[in-house]
């Protein structure tokens, strides 16, 4: 019997060191993910605050598929479905190689999706929340529309945004604990060869959770500051 | 000739204002392509239509169902109970009783619900001498009943900010006026608080489940067959990707069916708010 200290210690005897390669690798596929998922939940959003219906519909479909399918599916049919749309077109070119798609990838494509699809609900309230004297007013000193959209409806739909899309940060950071069922090796995964090789099943997965929440308390802080930086969320007169 | 061309050019009528903005080419070009990706996906189903295939996997599809509306429907109803002290611990002035239920919520919260489904599932076996002498060992040997004792736990959790939120929506004055007809506390908030409380509740409680539906297909991993596994099961067996497309359609249609039904619960009770 090892104490907890010894399994829980950097090197060799201790399972920390491959812990922290777990944490290493899920904060980068939650960052891979985010600047990919908040620009096409942009979009998304765009899509479903414009006026012309047919937009509408394609934004709302999008929304409705990926909020109604388990986050966990959707990451399998990625995973399984990628290789085999890749694999017939490889098959056109040169018969007999086989497509695969790495883990991670397929992880960073189905988070990606997940989260534009509940982003950009956050965007549309936080465009729904800016009075379109806004717009107006943008025209009227002869900006463009996308001039407009980018120097003074963006800065404010940011400031709104903020508070709605620093939980979708932390829902995205657990969900990152999903794509461990397809062989990434993040933190639960690494957490659970610790558990199956030590037979300390109990530690070992406290310790990834209270991992997680450390993650979470990190990110809150981070969120503050960055709450501060863009001056609260309210639009100041 | 180039005289011809010119006079052509001149000739020709100004082309006719279409009204086809940039936007609605985009728009038409995305519908169109979300019409041909589900055209592709019933010819897919139709090419690989298999008779053999729906006889042997439908029934179990049916129970993997079955098992996962069992699922969220006990954990949701436990969650829901266990939710109720929680709420009130967490409103209480007693800083020990809320700072407790601040670190239950935070942690499971925070956590990631998989986490917390392996820390019960693999993590019971650690005090196996301890369950077996309380008789327990039994109930947590079972993988179903480790998801339910964790969704629980976890739906709990959220289902106790939900409360909380909606109990610390109605105003002060509705405390106050109830008081002062008389009423006790327990009358106050069966009768006057929570009607109000729960109109502002309900949409929360139907996210939540839909996020436990949604949830519950990790059962799968620690090998319970609801819909998720099942799905599993019968691509391990058969590789035909099929199989998960059906999960996506059956979880799409549910989901779906819930939150409408929710919304229409939702224009029903509030009628009278509408002015």
């Amino acid at each position: 019997m090892q104490s907890a200290l010894t399994l829980l210690s950097w090197g060799p005897e201790g399972w920390l060191d491959d812990i922290a390669a777990g944490v290493f690798v899920t904060v980068c596929l939650a960052l891979a993910t985010l600047p990919f998922g908040l620009t096409l939940g942009f979009f998304v959003a765009l899509a479903k605050q414009s006026e012309e219906p047919s937009l509408r519909l394609a934004g709302n479909i999008y929304t409705t598929i990926f909020r109604g399918i388990p986050e966990l599916l959707t990451l399998f049919l990625i995973f399984f479905g990628i290789p085999l749309i890749l694999q017939y077109f490889v098959r056109l070119v040169s018969p007999g190689t086989s497509a695969d798609v790495n883990s991670f990838v397929a992880g960073m494509i189905a988070l990606c999706f997940i989260f534009s699809s509940y982003s950009s609900e956050v965007f549309l309230s936080a465009f729904r929340a800016i009075p379109k004297g806004q717009y107006e007013g943008g025209y009227s000193v002869g900006l463009s529309s996308g001039q407009t959209m980018r120097l003074i409806v963006l800065p404010q739909l940011i400031r709104i945004a903020l508070p709605g899309l620093a939980n979708l940060w932390l829902i995205l950071l657990k969900d990152t604990a999903l794509v461990s069922a397809v062989g990434l090796n993040e933190i639960l995964r690494q957490s659970g060869v610790a558990a199956r090789v030590t037979k300390h099943a109990f530690l070992f997965y406290g310790f990834a959770g209270l991992i997680y929440l450390l993650l979470a308390i990190v990110s809150s802080f981070g969120i503050n500051a960055i709450e501060r930086a863009v001056g609260g969320s309210e639009v100041k007169r | 000739m180039s005289l011809a061309t010119d006079a052509l050019k001149v000739d020709r009528p100004p082309p006719p204002a279409r009204g086809w903005s940039r936007q609605r080419i985009l728009g038409h070009v995305l519908v169109g392509l979300w019409i041909a990706l589900g055209i592709g996906m019933v010819v897919y189903l139709v090419a690989a239509w298999n008779p053999e295939f729906f006889q042997k996997y439908a029934p179990g599809y049916i129970s993997g169902l079955g098992i996962t509306l069992l699922l969220v429907a006990i954990s949701i109803v436990l969650g829901a109970i266990l939710s109720v002290p929680i709420a009130y611990a967490r409103m209480s002035k007693n800083p020990i009783l809320s700072g407790f239920a601040y670190a239950y919520v935070y942690f499971f919260r925070g956590t990631p619900l998989l986490a917390q489904t392996f820390l019960v599932y693999y993590g019971v076996g650690s005090f196996r001498p301890e369950l077996e002498m309380v008789g327990l060992w039994g109930f947590f040997r079972e993988a179903f009943n480790c998801a339910i004792f964790a969704f629980s736990l976890n739906t709990a959790a959220y289902q106790a900010e939900i409360l909380r939120g909606a109990i610390e929506s109605v105003p002060r004055g509705q405390w106050e006026g109830a008081a002062s007809l008389g009423l006790h506390k327990l009358q106050t908030m069966w009768k006057i608080i929570l009607p109000q409380a729960l109109i502002v509740a309900l949409r929360p409680y139907g996210n939540e489940i839909i996020l436990m539906i949604k949830g519950s297909a990790i059962v799968a991993i620690i090998t319970v067959y609801d819909l998720m596994g099942i799905t599993r099961l019968t691509y391990a067996r058969t590789f035909d990707f099929q199989s998960y497309i059906w999960a996506a359609i059956i979880y799409l249609v549910i989901v779906e069916t819930l939150r409408h039904g929710v919304e229409w619960i939702e224009r029903r009770i509030t009628i009278h708010l509408h002015r």
